[in-house]
């Protein structure tokens, strides 16, 4: 359980190098298909995405370092906790808004 | 919690935000993407928290209350407000990760300094540089998008302005490379601030220059710049999971800024560093033209009498908020069997994306959003093309005029439909300064008024001639 926790003397450059190489390229295949269509909730997704600076936040946040320290972590799960709420929660209204047509009924107004 | 439980939990969380992004390809599938996004964010959150080193609960839960306080009024706005609400959020992810950057060298440099190793100040350089400047310049875009008074919507651009920029991004990259190289000096603590202090400005003037037309192509850039500073956080962390999602944002953002950049036949530092503003002065200047004005009523005879309408939406019409008024009138040329297709510029309005969120919200069926490269061959045949709010997207001087500083950019042919009815705000040229051709055409006929009184007249005058109401 320790290893995990304590500092790490030198870290793992050239795996860290591959990951993000591979991401990258992951990254721009799926994002080049994504409908042009979708461009505004694609960017409020992705942004809610990279708010998972959360999970280094919540340990710089809650470990046992000085006060001073873990207020600026408790600035930056905020921060990131805002884009995440609201990055899903618009995606998500935006996306019901695309229909191929109109519903029964919706033609009657007022 | 074990290591290889946490490491698992992160590769499951990768795959999903893979697999949210990847369903965003379709309209039909792009909730499901939302969904593994919320559950990969969730397994995330919940296995980090539980690590056997935060012992700490308290601030994370105000931290987490606050951030659901804050984001949910966030997720409300109204949809023309979406590109500030955009911008918003990429600073809000630029300051998270300056933040952490900044933490995390601090308590090294007290409580471990073998852990500042070159390649982690390395890192950490780069993430608070990405981070901050991130930070003030997309508040400075958030600023300009929602029209805040003491931030100057127009370019604004001074001598030797490129030369400062540079000049302050390099005083900056040479600092971060001294302490790079010495970590540990007794004046490294007091350089970092200075350092955050440059990004600040930097990111600050990066933006200045920048105008309303080009913030669809900025938005994607600061956009990348979240994700890469996230991709750096992941580096000083030894965190994989960041470091992938990060790419994943990062990713994004630069194939929309390349998207928005060929759609205004132009490139990233022209965008940047190009400063539109300057030329518009030398050729607003030109002599007036006449325009030639069309009543409500002779309008809505040509198009009662068409086959088949093209409407172009612009950022005009967003800010008149005219969206259902146009369903409106969609339906009524609909309900005369008229064909009705909206042609979408990608830069129209201030975000990638835009007019098509702003027209599915006014209940428009997406089937009938068609992209530029689609509708342009089909314009010839188009009887009416209505124009709203949209202005250098359909200025052919792109086509023609050598000296535009819109030449080359890729137009909605609306001048060659047969007939073309422009609605205008004022006699005023657009934002981009200049005049548009189109206007003066012999086909053209303009409609002054507000976007969402024009068309609401006009569907009061084909509404009431219907007799259906």
């Amino acid at each position: 359980m320790t290893p995990d926790a304590a500092p790490v003397q030198s870290t793992d450059f050239w795996s860290q190098l591959f990951v993000l190489v591979l991401a990258t390229f992951i990254g721009l295949g799926v994002i080049r298909r994504v409908s042009r269509l979708l461009h505004t909730p694609l960017m409020s997704i992705t942004n809610a995405i990279s708010a998972i600076a959360v999970v280094g936040s919540i340990i710089v946040t809650g470990a046992d370092y000085p006060p001073h320290i873990r207020l600026l972590g408790a600035i930056a799960l905020f921060a990131s906790m805002t884009n995440i709420v609201s990055g899903f929660l618009i995606t998500d209204r935006m996306l019901k808004m695309f229909k191929t047509d109109r519903k029964p009924g919706a033609g009657e107004q007022k | 919690m074990s290591p290889g439980i946490v490491q698992f939990a992160y590769i499951l969380a990768t795959a999903l935000f893979i697999f949210a992004l990847h369903w965003m390809n379709d309209p039909r599938t792009a909730r499901q993407g939302v969904m593994a996004g919320v559950v990969a964010m969730t397994i995330a959150i919940v296995v980090t928290w539980a690590q056997p080193e935060v012992i700490h609960h308290g601030w994370i839960v105000l931290a987490i209350v606050a951030g659901f306080v804050v984001g949910i009024p966030l997720a409300r706005v109204p949809l023309t407000a979406v590109p500030q609400r955009t911008a918003l959020s990429h600073a809000f992810g630029g300051l998270a990760a300056g933040l952490v950057g900044t933490a995390k060298y601090y308590l090294w440099l007290s409580e471990g300094p073998e852990n500042l190793t070159a390649f982690r100040m390395i890192a950490i350089i780069a993430e608070i540089i990405l981070g901050y400047l991130t930070f003030t310049g997309s508040l400075m875009a958030a600023g300009k998008l929602q029209e805040v008074k003491w931030v100057p919507q127009r370019p604004v651009t001074y001598p030797g302005q490129n030369f400062t920029n540079l000049g302050l991004f390099l005083i900056a990259a040479g600092l971060g490379i001294a302490l790079i190289l010495h970590p540990t000096a007794d004046w490294a603590p007091k350089l970092f601030p200075v350092i955050i202090g440059l990004a600040l400005l930097f990111g600050v003037l990066l933006i200045i220059p920048i105008g309303g037309a080009d913030m669809p192509t900025v938005i994607a850039i600061l956009n990348s710049y979240a994700g890469l500073s996230a991709v750096a956080m992941g580096f000083v962390l030894d965190n994989k999971l960041l470091i992938t999602a990060g790419a994943l944002d990062g990713s994004s953002g630069l194939i929309l800024a390349i998207i928005m950049c060929k759609a205004m036949n132009r490139s990233f530092t022209n965008v940047l560093f190009g400063a539109f503003g300057q030329v518009q002065q030398i050729t607003a200047g030109g002599d007036h033209k006449v325009y030639k004005a069309e009543t409500i009523e002779g309008a809505g005879q040509v198009m009662e009498q068409a086959n088949q309408v093209v409407i172009i939406p612009g950022y005009g019409m967003a800010v008149a908020q005219a969206q259902h008024k146009v369903r409106e009138l969609y339906d009524q040329l609909k309900k005369r069997g008229i064909t009705v297709k909206f042609a979408i510029h990608p830069v129209a309005g201030r975000m990638p994306g835009h007019m098509n969120v702003l027209l599915a919200e006014a209940d428009i069926p997406y089937t009938d959003l068609v992209e530029m490269d689609e509708i342009n061959p089909d314009m010839p045949q188009v009887d009416v093309a209505l124009v709203v709010g949209a202005n250098d997207v359909v200025n052919p001087a792109a086509r023609s005029e050598k000296s535009s500083p819109i030449y080359g950019m890729p137009i909605i042919d609306a001048d060659r439909a047969r007939t073309v009815f422009a609605i205008k705000r004022s006699k005023n040229p657009g934002f981009a300064g200049i005049d548009n051709e189109l206007y003066f055409s012999d086909k053209t006929w303009m409609l002054f008024g507000d976007a969402k009184n024009v068309i609401g007249e006009l569907v009061k005058m084909l509404g009431g001639g219907s007799g259906l109401h």
